[in-house]
């Protein structure tokens, strides 16, 4: 509202302002996070630490990876976790009888289903996007359940392995995998039809429909672009644990909000990309691994995400000036 | 000069009803080509509502809708385009987390050629935005600016120039100005005869009678829903205008030996 009544000069410093605490902030806080852990834990600084705090942010940017796009539009999707969990189900048990290629399929097939349903309920069926993807959660849940019978699957075979637990020279795959999913989703956003009406509906959803593009469809899209990239990032989690059980996925969605908000993407849509998004995994990651070495407990640990989830929030209401809130 | 042509818009008997509030009661309005149609009216008149059926925005409920003689039916916002009506929205409809050109060619993007046609040409979108805001004499020097940080001027700029950019025939402009200074508005008004210059029909929704007869060739009146009168401005003065809106009723059109009745379909 200010910013709209402000010269076009006042305009251009905000919007440098704006960029300029994102990046600053996040530098400074890895900065921040690494010297301390060099000097309060003598195990953090060493390679064999390190390769496992890269898989771990790397792990963590593809299953963050499809909610931001999600959260760009001004959506949310709660599925992603137990729609994870239900794909690694339905691959890890194909790809221990040996069929690795139907495994893959079946992963992204069915993430790719669940978020075409959950797209379709928000669009078609106007269900609020919270309530629509909790609704999947609780379905997708139920199908990992169901299909498992508490049944745990492991020993998968190595050379599907690798994906997850190889490494390429001394980069672990994860991280190469993660890396080319960064740099895809980047020019989907930026340069493709998709990415633009992802920030045209995030930004002013009436005015992308006034404007004639094809907002359900779009939505639906990413729905269900979101749902295979939860998929995806089963076939790399079942890789890296060697095991699939129903609950893999229950756990999963907190820490993602939490890489979307560290990443500085704004949860009203519109303000944000991917880049960001990996940016927060790292520092996650960081202080994930951070709290194991100093030994903190379980339980404290999703306390310290719930409030890097506020802290980061409100950090970019308060200093990322006018130009995070709406219009 | 006008008077003999048919009108490229005809719109009759549109009623529209939000749950109990009977917004259009069945109103017809026509739109003539090289023509600036000015339509005022209290708050809560009906004005925007009646635009919206026009644009693709909002569904009427009864009514016909006739463009170049042809009945069609506008059932969303790329029905009105198809046609060349396009529409400068009240509150604004730009996405303010965007650039110029983005807000340019929104759901209308310039893609590269096939198989690349997902991808956006960003080159060619920012090169014909800067030559149609040349064209047009809007000044903003720095269009890969987000919108948001430009001025209300701008942003209006930037919306009517949407319009012009895809050869409309139509163009409605809901309050344009009323959220801009004096040259702001003056500006806009400019553009607003440019592009009737050039041979578009505009409708335009305005609350400043002074602006109104300063730049507008018709005027329609409209009240609770309902359609009061239509005069072209050298037929009548303000005092009757504003009658008009007050009361909701109109004496017979008074122009000397040239009355002008709008409801004349066919
Ligand atoms: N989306 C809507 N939902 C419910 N009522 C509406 C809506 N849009 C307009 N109205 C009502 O319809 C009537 C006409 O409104 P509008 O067309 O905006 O008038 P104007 O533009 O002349 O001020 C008003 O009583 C308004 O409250
Ligand atoms: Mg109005």
């Amino acid at each position: 509202m200010r910013a709209s009544a402000a010269s076009p000069h006042g305009g251009l410093t905000a919007k440098v302002d704006h960029t300029l605490f994102v990046v600053v902030s996040r530098l400074v806080a890895i900065i921040a996070i690494v010297t301390v852990l060099a000097i309060a834990s003598p195990h953090f600084l060493t390679w064999g630490n390190l390769v496992n705090v890269s898989r771990q942010a790397s792990l963590q940017f593809l299953i963050a990876s499809g909610l931001t796009i999600v959260v760009l539009t001004g959506g949310i999707d709660l599925a992603i976790g137990a729609i994870l969990g239900l794909a690694a189900c339905l691959s890890a048990s194909l790809i221990v009888q040996g069929h690795v290629f139907w495994g893959i399929v079946s992963a992204l097939a069915s993430g790719l289903a669940c978020g075409t349903v959950s797209g379709t309920l928000i669009t078609y069926g106007r269900i609020p996007a919270f309530i629509a993807t909790y609704g999947m959660l609780w379905i997708a849940h139920g199908l990992g359940y169901v299909f498992m019978e508490g049944e745990v699957i492991y020993g998968l075979p190595d050379a599907f392995r690798f994906i997850g637990a190889g490494f390429v020279g001394p980069v672990p795959v994860p991280v190469i995998v993660a890396v080319a999913l960064l740099v895809a989703l980047h020019v989907m956003l930026h340069r493709t039809v998709l990415g633009r009406a992802i920030y045209a509906i995030g930004g002013n959803p009436a005015a992308a429909r006034l404007s004639g593009m094809p907002v359900r469809r779009r939505l639906i899209a990413v729905y269900a672009l979101s749902g295979m990239l939860a998929g995806f990032a089963a076939l790399v989690a079942i890789a890296r644990v060697n095991a699939a059980d129903s609950s893999l996925g229950e756990d999963l969605l907190l820490p993602a909000i939490a890489a979307v908000c560290l990443g500085g993407t704004s949860l009203f849509g519109g303000v944000g990309g991917i880049a960001g998004t990996a940016i927060g995994s790292l520092i996650l990651a960081l202080v994930v691994n951070g709290m194991n070495l100093l030994g903190v407990e379980t339980f404290w640990q999703n306390g310290v995400m719930g409030a890097i989830i506020l802290a980061s929030v409100l950090a970019d209401q308060l200093g990322g000036s006018r130009l995070i809130g709406k219009r | 000069m006008t008077e003999t042509k048919a009108p490229i818009v005809s719109m009759r008997g549109i009623t529209k009803a939000y749950g109990g509030v009977q917004a259009l009661k069945g109103v017809d309005l026509d739109i003539y080509l090289g023509e600036v149609h000015a339509l005022v009216g209290d708050n809560a008149a009906g004005k925007s509502s009646l635009i919206k059926t026009l644009a693709g925005a909002v569904r009427p409920d009864a009514g016909t809708i006739t463009f170049e003689g042809r009945e069609v039916r506008i059932e969303d916002p790329r029905d009105a385009k198809a046609l060349g009506i396009e529409t400068v929205y009240q509150d604004l409809a730009l996405a303010d987390n965007l650039d110029v050109p983005a807000n340019v060619f929104l759901g209308r993007e310039i893609t590269r050629r096939p198989p690349f046609g997902w991808f956006l040409d960003n080159r060619a979108m920012e090169e014909r935005a800067r030559g149609l805001l040349a064209r047009l004499k809007i000044n903003i020097p720095n269009v890969r600016l987000k919108v948001r940080a430009m001025s209300g001027g701008q942003r209006q700029s930037i919306a009517i120039a949407r319009c012009v950019c895809f050869n409309a025939r139509v163009i409605i402009l809901d309050e344009p100005t009323a959220a801009l200074g004096v040259q702001e508005t003056g500006k806009v008004y400019a553009l607003i005869r440019e592009m009737r210059d050039q041979g578009c029909g505009v409708l335009l929704i305005s609350h400043n009678l002074n602006h109104v007869f300063e730049n507008c060739d018709r005027i329609t009146v409209m009240k609770t829903g309902s359609l009061v009168g239509s005069r072209r401005v050298e037929e009548t003065t303000q005092d009757e205008v504003v009658k008009m809106i007050v009361s909701g009723t109109a004496d017979p059109p008074r122009a000397a030996g040239r009355p002008q009745p709008l409801a004349q379909p066919g």
